[in-house]
């Protein structure tokens, strides 16, 4: 092996890929130049490109749909200079990284303790009963995600669930009614 | 939800309330940045770490480690660049303060950083904050760029040598990455799992350098300590539990919020079935939970009339520990043995993988909760949870696993009527009702 080479080898590639069935890009998913700043601001911050995965996974999820999808992974990988296993690898690890596809809409209830003992499970049953969908589930339309998530740091304002990244509080559910009612 | 301090002047959150508080020339007029001028431009970096020493300051984020101490580690002569990386990850569940620091003064936080930087020889600090915390980080990044227009932060700050960058990060929900190993993986782009300790991070941490973690709140009082003295810093709280604590306080409260009190609060039954508004509804108090979901759980009775002090040791004396200081407060309607199930579950989602005994044990734990929820309770199931749990503390690979099974251990031994009667076949509940 030449010694010159990197040791983030770039040996797996969508053109010598490892036989890892649904999960191999077909291609490599391409970003606007504003996007590709945005990106390069994060990578800018360290010393090692790889340490900016996790930030990039998220903005790779946002404009690919909500999810990291193949062609995304592939691209983080060749952007980092990393496999395209190691990008799989902390992408499942972490869950707030989708590798699945999520509704436009992403609520995701807090069950634990605190906001468990103030009213969550009403708040995920109301959900469960208004959009017709059980906790991991998505509606046919594709607008909302359904999720049932530990500790989100609320516990003050409990009941609480997250939409995306914006935090609503001291849940009741004529407040989660309006709330629902009032997205786009 | 209330904010306020009791007990003691505001200090962590004096700025708090201020119209605008996030903006520079706002707090400005308040005094930010002025001690990390003073620290910078008249005091030895030694000097600075020998305040904090003396103050008695404590890690905020659960582990309570003092903090000159963790800084004194940082090996002088070593040639590699040095990192200070901030704990911002709060998701021990009950725990919700360094999230009001964010949001209410990010400068306090900034400023708190640059004199640690200064202290510890580090040029470059990355703020890693939980993923969902994303309104909270713009709030950072905001604040950063204020001040570095102002010449706060960058190159040759207060006209001396002293250069300091500083960055935020995310982690992508994942409760581990709040242990400082597995924060650092999380860092460098890597799965959140832990790291064997030794080396320790201040001897080889972020990207194998010298790097000092500490949690936001632990930062966010150094300025305080840089104006007043480490004596008056210490003086605020205990010989051994230095300044103020910021509490967080959920559950069944009146007045759930974040509270300012000093170390050595007198006591804990006064501040819930007062300062805390009591327990609503005419209900009863039950159990507290006092630091985050991860220490044993007190009954009421090991509250009312105890006059428990809330302290470090104060707390430990009354049979749990003052952790990250989140708070729940839970009343009669709870059953303990569903609050335990919660936790457990908590636990076992938030588990990494990376050790076997918190793997497969929180895994095993989880089933044998939900085979006592669905009716199939045996009465040596209580024995059974112990075991596992004796088969978890203490044999992990991180605090993880001591922080699952301590809830179960407490729970089981000052609550056992909440278990026992999930333990009895429901057949023969039956038929003792019938009697």
């Amino acid at each position: 092996m030449n010694s010159e080479q990197p040791l983030h080898s770039t040996q797996f590639t969508p053109n010598n890929p490892l036989p890892q069935e649904g999960l191999m890009p077909d291609s490599i998913a391409t970003f606007e130049p504003e996007i590709i700043r945005e990106m390069d601001m994060h990578i800018a911050k360290f010393p090692v490109k790889r340490s900016a995965l996790i930030p990039l996974m998220f903005i790779v999820q946002r404009e690919r749909g909500g999810y990291l999808d193949p062609p995304g992974v592939a691209f983080l990988a060749d952007k980092l200079g990393i496999r395209i296993t190691d990008v799989w690898e902390v992408a499942t690890f972490y869950s707030m990284i989708n590798t699945e596809p999520v509704g436009k809409y992403h609520i995701q209830v807090c069950r634990t303790l605190s906001c468990k003992i103030l009213g969550a499970g009403a708040i995920t049953e109301h959900c469960t009963k208004r959009l017709g969908i059980k906790p991991g589930g998505t509606t046919e339309d594709g607008r909302f995600s359904l999720s049932e998530v530990e500790c989100l740091g609320s516990c003050g304002t409990a009941p609480m669930l997250q939409i995306g990244f914006d935090y609503h509080e001291n849940l009741t559910i004529e407040k989660l009614d309006g709330i629902l009612d009032s997205l786009p | 939800m209330r904010i306020e301090a009791i007990g003691c002047e505001p200090n962590l959150i004096k700025r708090f309330a201020l119209e605008n508080s996030t903006r520079l020339d706002v707090v400005r007029k308040h005094g930010a940045y002025d001690m990390a001028r003073k620290a910078v431009t008249t005091m030895s970096p030694a000097a600075v770490i020998d305040e904090v020493k003396k103050s008695a300051l404590r890690g905020r984020g659960g582990a309570g480690f003092p903090t000159g101490m963790k800084w004194g580690f940082v090996p002088k002569d070593s040639p590699k660049e040095k990192y200070l990386v901030i704990n911002g990850d709060e998701s021990e569940p009950g725990t919700f303060k360094d999230r009001y620091i964010y949001e209410r003064d990010p400068h306090l936080l900034l400023e708190g950083c640059l004199i640690s930087c200064y202290a510890i020889g580090a040029r470059t600090c990355y703020i890693y904050s939980r993923g969902e915390y994303k309104y909270l980080i713009d709030i950072l990044d905001r604040a950063i760029e204020e001040a570095r227009a102002a010449g706060f932060i960058g190159e040759k700050l207060f006209g001396t040598d002293f250069s300091c960058e500083m960055h935020t990060t995310t982690g992508a929900g994942a409760y581990i990455c709040g242990e400082e190993t597995a924060l650092l993986n999380s860092l460098e782009g890597l799965r959140g799992h832990p790291r064997m300790k030794p080396p320790f991070p201040a001897v080889s941490g972020l990207y194998g350098c010298p790097t000092v973690v500490n949690n936001v709140e632990t930062i966010a009082a150094v300025p305080w300590i840089i104006e007043h003295g480490g004596d008056a810093y210490r003086a605020l709280g205990t010989e051994k539990s230095g300044g103020t604590k910021m509490w967080s306080v959920s559950g069944h409260v009146k007045y759930p919020g974040v509270y300012e009190l000093p170390m050595g609060y007198d006591n804990l039954e006064k501040f819930i079935m007062e300062d805390c508004g009591g327990i609503p509804n005419g209900r009863k108090l039950k159990a507290v939970i006092p630091g985050g979901s991860s220490v044993y759980i007190m009954p009421a009775s090991d509250i009312i009339g105890k006059k428990v002090l809330m302290d470090y040791e104060g707390l430990v004396v009354a049979g749990s520990m003052v952790g990250s200081g989140g708070m729940i407060v839970m009343d009669d309607t709870v059953d303990i043995f569903e609050s335990t199930k919660n936790l457990t579950e908590f636990y076992k989602h938030e588990s990494c993988g990376w050790c076997t005994p918190c793997r497969e044990g929180t895994d095993w734990l989880v089933k044998v909760f939900k085979r006592i929820a669905n009716g199939d309770g045996r009465i040596e199931d209580a024995q059974l949870l112990l075991d596992i749990c004796d088969n978890i503390e203490g044999k992990s690979f991180c605090p993880l696993g001591d922080a699952a099974a301590w809830p179960i251990q407490s729970a089981i031994k000052k609550f056992p009527e909440d278990f026992k009667k999930h333990l009895v076949p429901m057949l023969q509940q039956d038929a003792i009702a019938a009697d």
